[in-house]
């Protein structure tokens, strides 16, 4: 089979997933239903990560964002009791302004990607190089040149922890 | 063999900015804080596809650590958010963005 024609395929049927999956979780009205498209739409954006070399990358999406990151909001969603919340706009016009200006968004994005795309034709490499993205390959990586940022993520998540346990807590 | 990728790159570009547009559209339109957060992930996602698709383009790994810090920061965001909502809630019995508006001039 043609590499191209694959390449094809694969990036329409998942990205067909990823996209009805999106608006699907902007339009439910209940939002349970909006975070299961959500988990849905994650999963496909793995599927995305397996397809460009990145297996690492994707197991840890679906472990971080579908597992922990989405059980977190079902549960804030249930505890809340929070499933319907009347859809009322205090201001009637909005919803038409701001899909104007995302249209007017996606246009300077769309105008930027055909502006830039003749050098990146131009860039083309030659030879199929393999793209490891192992876990051996990323800890490497992790561990030498990005030994500071990833340190500096620790601390940031020891800071998010207390946050969330200082501000949940009952100051009586 | 010929690497096919860079005729499919602007495919996943696309994608990626179209998945942003749909978030930026739940972040303005949709009136639920809960929502507004998973608009949040959505955008925060379609920018983590753009650099693995630009990491697959260069051949270079970087892009997947960046995705992979993304990650992490995405978490935190996530765990102070909610407990922010819910410190609203117990407060205002409402997650509602427009009932928080006592601060309005």
């Amino acid at each position: 089979m043609d590499p191209l024609i694959e390449q094809y395929v694969m990036f329409g049927v998942v990205g067909a997933v990823a996209l009805v999956t999106a608006i699907a979780m902007l339009t439910s009205r209940s939002a349970i239903y909006s975070a299961l498209f959500l988990v849905l739409n994650l999963c496909s954006i793995a599927v995305f990560f397996l397809i460009l070399g990145g297996p690492f990358i994707a197991v840890v999406q679906v472990s971080v964002y579908a597992g922990a990151i989405m059980v977190l909001f079902l549960f804030v969603i249930m505890l809340l009791g929070a499933e319907h919340t009347p859809g009322e706009q205090h201001l009637p016009w909005q919803p038409a302004v701001a899909i104007l200006l995302v249209i007017a968004l996606l246009g300077m994005t769309g105008f930027a990607l055909w502006r830039t795309m003749p050098t990146w034709a131009a860039t083309t490499s030659t030879a199929l190089v393999e793209l490891p993205g192992s876990p051996e390959a990323i800890g490497k990586l992790l561990f030498s040149s990005y030994l500071f940022p990833f340190e500096v993520t620790s601390v940031l998540l020891l800071v998010a922890m207390v946050g969330a346990v200082v501000m949940t807590r009952d100051t009586k | 063999m010929n690497d096919v990728f860079p005729q499919v790159l602007p495919l996943y570009l696309g994608l990626s900015a179209v998945l942003f547009s749909i978030g930026v559209i739940g972040v303005l339109v949709r009136r639920n804080a809960i929502i507004i957060f998973m608009s949040v992930e959505l955008m925060l996602n379609s920018a983590n596809l753009a650099f693995v698709a630009f990491a697959r383009y260069l051949h270079q790994l970087d892009g997947q650590i960046i995705v992979f810090f993304v990650m992490t920061v995405a978490a935190a965001e996530v765990a102070v958010g909610l407990a922010l909502i819910v410190a609203i809630f117990k407060t205002k019995k409402s997650i509602n963005v427009d009932d928080i508006s006592t601060m309005k001039g």
